[in-house]
């Protein structure tokens, strides 16, 4: 695995764009991808409704980088089944994507920071609550060989008391260490992982430790876990600010509009359930992916051209839209579907309505990082946040031509 | 034909649909007229267009559903009159508006509204059923506005009562239609009354128009009636049993959900070409299903996938001139042990393929 910056400081802040490139590491075909970059969400390493060659409509390669969490599978199959087979990609089918494993998501693997202890963390899951130690953790990862895998952390909400926070971050050290000391890879494809809560001596004390570690980058937990979004951005500058620049930033649990504050922090990946709990919804994603060609912003055509982030579409007035979900898009939904038919899947609760919605969802949120790419390249990144921003506060206080 | 209840397969694109060799699915009507509703259909230029799909559709009546899913329905002459799931009003669906339903939705294959009889029914009831099935059957031509469009099939009735049936047949035959549908069984009759019905129907409709055994079915049900000379059949079990973990191979079914394939690294059917089997493991398989969507969906796509197969092996063999030899390897594939069911003996004899070699320790009765 190799990563290199190839534009720092992009329109000022420490936004950054990268180039990724991952060969080997029991799969993963040579692909150079471009930073900050999308892991998209899996269950069980797949999509929770984009079927593998449904997938692969998709940009690629874009479409190609997942977030895997191990926890998923532990309950079946073994980590001997799976090495058997020959690890995730092949388990999967993915050969030629990146896997990275990280242990906790938002939806099946929950981090239980009660039941965390110091022999290991505890994750809700949809069998219980598992505790799983540094040596079960390493003993999947080492069947699994995904491309990239984060160290297994203590990761706590941000109203524990600041001895709890403490520990966590002792322990998420700890085990960064013991993961590292059974890694047959000596670190090449590890992230040490970076908790500290809100925190921020914490945080800065945790990633100032785990820079010192032999690891390829850093894997930035215990966000999205209570800490509000004015605290967010201090702490996630904190932590980048202690870590080296040339390395690979990961952070987990960033939705929109918060992955701009990650951005702007220098963070290089991110994953989030946001396409998940969108779909779950009925929601597709309709923002217009022009905002930086827009030079020439007239602030009233603006609002009045206000355009919701987002169409429910659950919402009866598309029950006879022949539109598809946005002109002109190329995914696959919208090159063959139209909104009444979504409306009417929707209504009769077929799974066909979430297969269509993910693809869509996937591919303008996908979108939506290629544009903040192209931001950075130009120098523009930090008006591009402050646009996106303005546009969606403006449509919230104006009158919305649209239904959510 | 895989059953597209509601304007959809449970969990498959239609791009999907077309890579397994889907040419023709089924809509039903009962649910489409709910929703989204017959005349939003028509103004979107019919089935085909608002659900994109560029092949074959064929729409049931609608009379089987109201009378399976509605407690209070109730046939008279005039038709199936029952509650509206919507607010609870008398409703009343007659020959006349199925087919004007039909009509809107657009499909290729129309069906007649007939008056369905469970088969563990005896007595007048299914005279009655089938003598109205054939007025009902004139009243749905004189309804039908697309006759150049819309192919409109009757369907034969008459309970397990050969002499029944073979008025319902005649009588169907005389109104020459494009095609005929066998009605009224997969409905828990024992598999020995079954067969018969299907073989002495076959053996009276016309060579020249197809034939289509409504609600089979399962494999084997396929295989004898195709060897008893029917053509179509619609079934919700590939995908329903896909939705319950199971897995249909040649050799039957494969539960995935059982401990067993936890750490079986094969893929569901070696044989198979499709693209679940060639990719994924019965081990992964088996945590995937019952538990996620994804499960469901990539079930539904390799029983699809191995009933489209079926079909085109029928197909060919039939052509090559070596069906008894395909289904011979059929039987024995999926009773290994030679413990083929007297009806499939019994019903083979009649098909005139021989099947002796397949049955270790019963020969077909004479």
């Amino acid at each position: 695995m190799r990563f290199a910056v190839t534009k720092a400081c992009g329109g000022g802040g420490k936004a950054r764009a990268g180039a990724l490139y991952v060969g080997g590491g029991g799969g993963g075909g040579a692909a150079v991808v471009e930073t900050p970059s999308l892991l998209l969400s899996t269950r069980k390493g797949l999509p929770a409704f984009v079927s593998r060659d449904l997938l692969s409509t998709l940009p690629s390669p874009d479409s190609h980088l997942l977030h895997v969490s191990p926890i998923h599978f532990i309950e079946c199959p073994s980590s001997k089944t799976i090495s058997n087979i020959g690890g995730l990609h092949q388990m999967l089918g993915l050969q030629e994507h990146i896997l990275v494993a990280a242990a906790s998501d938002s939806v099946e693997s929950l981090p239980e920071s009660e039941a965390s202890n110091k022999l290991g963390a505890s994750f809700e899951t949809p069998s219980g609550r598992r505790l799983v130690k540094p040596s079960e953790y390493m003993q999947m990862i080492t069947s699994m060989k995904p491309n990239l895998w984060a160290s297994l952390a203590d990761e706590v909400p941000a109203w524990v008391t600041e001895k709890r926070n403490r520990i966590s971050v002792d322990r998420t050290l700890r085990w960064l260490d013991d993961c590292l000391a059974v890694d047959l890879e000596a670190g090449k494809n590890t992230l040490g992982a970076v908790v500290g809560g809100s925190n921020i001596d914490e945080r800065k004390r945790c990633a100032t430790e785990a820079s010192l570690r032999n690891v390829a980058g850093f894997w930035i937990g215990g966000f999205g876990l209570g800490e509000s979004m004015e605290e967010r951005l201090a702490l996630l500058n904190a932590v980048t600010d202690c870590l080296p620049e040339e390395k690979l930033r990961y952070v987990s649990r960033l939705s929109l509009p918060e992955v701009l504050q990650g951005v702007a922090a220098g963070i290089d990946l991110f994953d989030s359930t946001y396409i998940y709990h969108l779909t779950l919804g009925g929601f597709a994603l309709v923002f217009p992916l022009d905002i930086v060609e827009r030079d020439n912003w007239d602030s009233r055509t603006d609002i009045e051209g206000a355009d919701c982030t987002k169409i429910n579409l659950r919402a009866t007035i598309y029950r006879k839209d022949t539109s598809p979900i946005v002109d002109r898009c190329g995914c696959f939904t919208c090159q063959n579907h139209t909104r009444a038919y979504i409306n009417h899947l929707l209504n009769v609760h077929e799974m066909l309505a979430q297969i269509l919605l993910e693809i869509h969802n996937t591919h303008h949120y996908l979108g939506f990082f290629r544009l903040m790419r192209e931001a950075i390249k130009g120098g523009k990144f930090e008006l591009f946040r402050q646009r996106f921003i303005k546009r969606r506060r403006a449509f919230l206080t104006a009158e919305a031509p649209c239904s959510l | 034909m895989p059953v597209g209840t509601q304007g959809t397969i449970k969990g498959l694109t239609n791009n999907q649909l077309e890579e397994i060799g889907c040419q023709i699915i089924l809509g039903n009507t009962y649910h489409l007229a709910l929703r989204p509703g017959a005349d939003l259909i028509d103004e979107f230029g019919g089935l085909h267009k608002f659900m994109n799909w560029k092949r074959a559709l064929l729409t049931d009546s609608g009379g089987f559903q109201m009378v399976s899913l509605l407690h209070l329905a109730d046939i008279t002459e005039k038709g199936v009159t029952f509650q509206s799931p919507v607010d609870g009003k008398p409703m009343l669906l007659t020959p006349e508006e199925s087919i004007q339903i039909q009509n809107k939705i657009g499909a290729d294959i129309i069906m007649a509204l007939d008056d369905v009889v469970k088969t563990t029914i005896t007595g007048p009831r299914i005279e009655e059923a089938m003598y109205r099935t054939l007025r009902w059957m004139d009243r749905c031509i004189a309804a039908h506005q697309k006759p150049d469009t819309q192919n409109l099939f009757g369907i034969v009735q008459g309970g397990l009562d050969p002499v029944l049936r073979d008025i319902c047949v005649r009588g169907l035959v005389e109104r020459n239609l494009p095609g005929y549908a066998i009605g009224g069984l997969a409905g828990g009759e024992d598999k020995d009354s079954f067969w018969r019905v299907v073989a002495q129907c076959t053996a009276a409709l016309p060579e020249d128009k197809p034939r289509y055994v409504m609600g089979v079915g399962y494999p084997l049900d396929i295989v004898v009636c195709s060897a008893l000379g029917a053509d179509m059949y619609d079934c919700v079990y590939p995908t329903r049993t896909a939705r319950f973990g199971s897995a249909l191979i040649p050799e039957g079914v494969l539960k995935l959900k059982n401990r067993a394939m936890a750490n079986d690294e094969r893929p569901i059917d070696p044989t198979c070409p499709c693209m679940v089997c060639k990719t994924y493991t019965r081990a992964y398989l088996h945590c995937l299903v019952t538990k996620d969507a994804m499960g469901s969906q990539l079930l539904s796509y390799h029983n699809l996938s191995y009933m489209m197969k079926l079909s085109r092996d029928l197909h060919t063999s039939i052509v090559e001139g070596r069906f008894p030899e395909f289904v011979r390897g059929f039987l024995r594939t999926q009773f290994p042990k030679g413990d083929v069911p007297e009806w499939v003996c019994n019903a083979m004899e009649v098909a005139g393929i021989d099947i002796s070699s397949c049955c270790a320790s019963f020969s077909p009765s004479h």
